[in-house]
């Protein structure tokens, strides 16, 4: 019964999601366009009749509203159409070649945060206001403070270059190429679902039905994994919807800083070069990403949560 | 020997502003089978006498005293050895049933693993165990109903839950800290009717915590009556009611509303407000309120103690009582 209230609840979710989209696109599409500057504009001036050539190839010429549709049609068949920048290249191409590395990454990033974090979380929240709940939640506080583009290179200073046991960067999927980039990247994630989780535990245990379980007898341990750690976790659960769609979707600073062929890159050198396409393409990408998780999210609430029900929702 | 003999309780919380006592050196037994309620105004401590009992005081809360059941005292018990007395021979139920369950597990869950825990029943055992438990606490239809989460029920619901919980293990103590207060006045009925009624099926002795005296009158055997943190009054039900002797309780008993005397008169009430724990006023604590006040007062009252266990503390004489010598931590009946 509660599983066919979820699924009607996902249906109509998706649904939801095509008018976020729309929104999504044509947002996106013509603040790009009215952005000074074009795909074609670089030091050297070309000459008019190239540049015409090329904006009737990429259909430049037509008039904003008829490129719009167009590229509306476009992408209904999945087609995000060719980069400017990487002549060679479709968008579909570049995201299917930098997605995996950046997933692979930031999920990596993602997971760690979560089994690190919420783990010192619930540890400073029973040992709550002792050397170890401090010490732990400066760090985690320093974690949060600390970019990453310094985190990175000191990292690489010690563990590459001076210790000589990982590559400084670079990328071929071996493990000891992803250390590195996953310890950095889930830094500031770990220190950040760490507090929530120390705070959100805190006034948990305060609640009176943690109090009825100790005066069932239960050994402290029991209260904390059956009864406690459930509602302790929601608030974690709620962030790393975007939390985990900024991870896998990639981080400039990151791919940069270790050399690696991730999505993030392509981000911003599409929007630097405005290379319509590709930001077009990635923005969209990037928007599917963080409704897709905050769905997952959802159901994940939902299975967590027996309060919220989805029989009625629809 | 007494079930439960506390001794000398003492109750103080750390705060900002200062320590707080809650409990000042309560002395009483709760003997097999017996029922005894304790009465007292919002702030008199009573919550937090059991609670000290319990182990269950907040962080900031501690407590000094002896508090033996069946001659092991358990103020000085280990968490674990406590902790094969709660929820097994002492079980607990609360003021607040909407916020006692927790919200995430069934009630199934929340029941057989009291069972599981304590007397090691497989699951299926302890599920048949807990299904009869809530068929006992009248909930219709407990084979589906324990499959539901908290939210599926009603406020009085809940609390019968929490009751069914509290006697899973067949406790030989049930603490019931204001277990209709929260409730409607019909389900408060309720409530108050299905304890009474368990009290007789079962023999289970009951420490039964409320502000409302009229509440107690036919279910308890004792009743203890609390204020700013000491006993004023105890004795039994007849005592109290038909033979109060401290001005409080005479109060207590003025202010319950009467359907069998007609009166045109408001609500009676005791003037001002129980005094500040932060600084407890000398001699009678209940002087400033106290409509019999004299000089004396200013002094600390003696406590009265009789051969049949009533107990009063005030500088009026109790009839047949004689002052009990150590009047400094005394309060109880023997």
């Amino acid at each position: 019964m509660i599983q066919e209230g979820i699924l009607r609840h996902a249906a109509t979710r998706l649904l939801g999601l095509i008018p976020t989209l729309l929104l999504l696109i044509t947002i996106a599409f013509f603040m790009i366009r009215v952005a000074p500057g074009g795909p074609f504009d670089s030091e050297k001036v070309l000459p008019p009749e190239i540049r015409a050539n090329l904006d009737a190839k990429y259909h430049l010429d037509e008039p904003l509203l008829q490129q719009y549709f167009r590229y509306l049609g476009q992408i209904m068949s999945g087609d995000f159409g060719p980069s400017f920048q990487y002549k060679d290249w479709t968008v579909n191409e570049l995201i299917a070649r930098g997605f995996p590395v950046s997933a692979t990454v930031g999920g990596l990033a993602m997971l760690l945060a979560f089994v690190l974090g919420t783990l010192i979380g619930i540890t400073a929240a029973l040992k709550q206001n002792t050397a170890t709940d401090y010490s732990v939640m400066g760090v985690a506080m320093l974690g949060i403070s600390i970019p990453n583009f310094v985190i990175a290179p000191l990292l690489i200073l010690g563990t590459a270059v001076y210790a000589g046991w990982l590559p400084a960067g670079g990328w071929d999927w071996s493990w000891q190429r992803m250390v590195l980039p996953v310890i950095t990247l889930a830094l500031p994630v770990i220190a950040y679902i760490a507090r929530l989780t120390r705070g959100s535990m805190i006034e948990v245990l305060h609640s009176n039905y943690i109090r009825t379980a100790r005066a069932k007898g239960l050994p402290e341990r029991m209260v904390i994994r059956r009864h406690a750690f459930k509602p302790a976790i929601l608030p974690v659960i709620s962030y790393m919807g975007p939390a985990t769609a900024a991870l896998i979707t990639g981080s400039v600073v990151i791919e940069r800083i270790y050399s690696i062929p991730g999505l993030g890159s392509y981000f911003v050198q599409g929007a630097l070069n405005r290379d319509y396409t590709l930001v077009m393409g990635v923005v969209i990408f990037y928007g599917i990403v963080i409704i897709v998780l905050n769905f997952i999210v959802d159901l994940i609430y939902a299975w967590l949560n027996p309060r919220i029900r989805y029989d009625e929702a629809s | 020997m007494a079930l439960l003999e506390v001794t000398g309780l003492q109750v103080e919380f750390d705060t900002p502003e200062g320590a707080v006592k809650a409990v000042n050196g309560m002395n009483f037994e709760v003997n097999e089978g017996e029922t005894l309620a304790i009465v007292g105004e919002s702030g008199a401590g009573k919550s937090q006498l059991v609670m000290a009992i319990m182990g269950l005081l907040a962080e900031n809360g501690s407590a000094s005293g002896k508090a033996l059941f069946r001659g092991k005292d358990l103020m000085k018990m280990k968490p674990k050895e406590l902790n094969t007395v709660r929820g097994r021979h002492i079980a607990m139920i609360f003021q607040d049933p909407m916020t006692s369950l927790n919200p995430f597990l069934s009630i199934e869950k929340q029941m057989t693993e009291v069972a599981m825990h304590h007397q090691g029943l497989p699951r299926d055992e302890a599920r048949a165990h807990a299904v009869e438990m809530l068929r006992a606490v009248r909930i219709p239809d407990p084979e589906e109903r324990i499959l539901q989460y908290p939210h599926e029920y009603s406020g009085g619901m809940r609390q019968r839950v929490m009751i069914a919980m509290g006697l899973l293990c067949e406790p030989e103590l049930l603490i019931a800290d204001e277990p209709s207060t929260a409730l409607d006045v019909t389900i408060q009925a309720q409530i108050t009717e299905l304890v009474s009624e368990l009290r007789q099926e079962t023999r289970m002795a009951i420490i039964l915590i409320t502000h409302d005296l009229a509440a107690v009158a036919e279910i308890s055997d004792r009743i203890i009556v609390m204020y700013a943190g000491e006993v004023v009054e105890a004795g039994s039900v007849d005592d109290i009611f038909y033979r109060p002797q401290h001005p409080y309780t005479r109060g207590l008993l003025a202010s319950v509303p009467r359907l069998d005397r007609v009166s045109d008169d408001e609500l009676q009430a005791i003037p001002g407000n129980p005094p500040n724990l932060l600084e407890l006023p000398s001699g009678c604590r209940f002087r400033d309120r106290c409509v019999e006040a004299i000089e004396q007062c200013s002094e600390k009252p003696p406590l009265w103690v009789s051969a049949d266990g009533r107990v009063s503390r005030c500088v009026m004489e109790m009839e047949g009582g004689a002052i009990e010598p150590a009047s400094e931590e005394a309060g109880g009946a023997e």
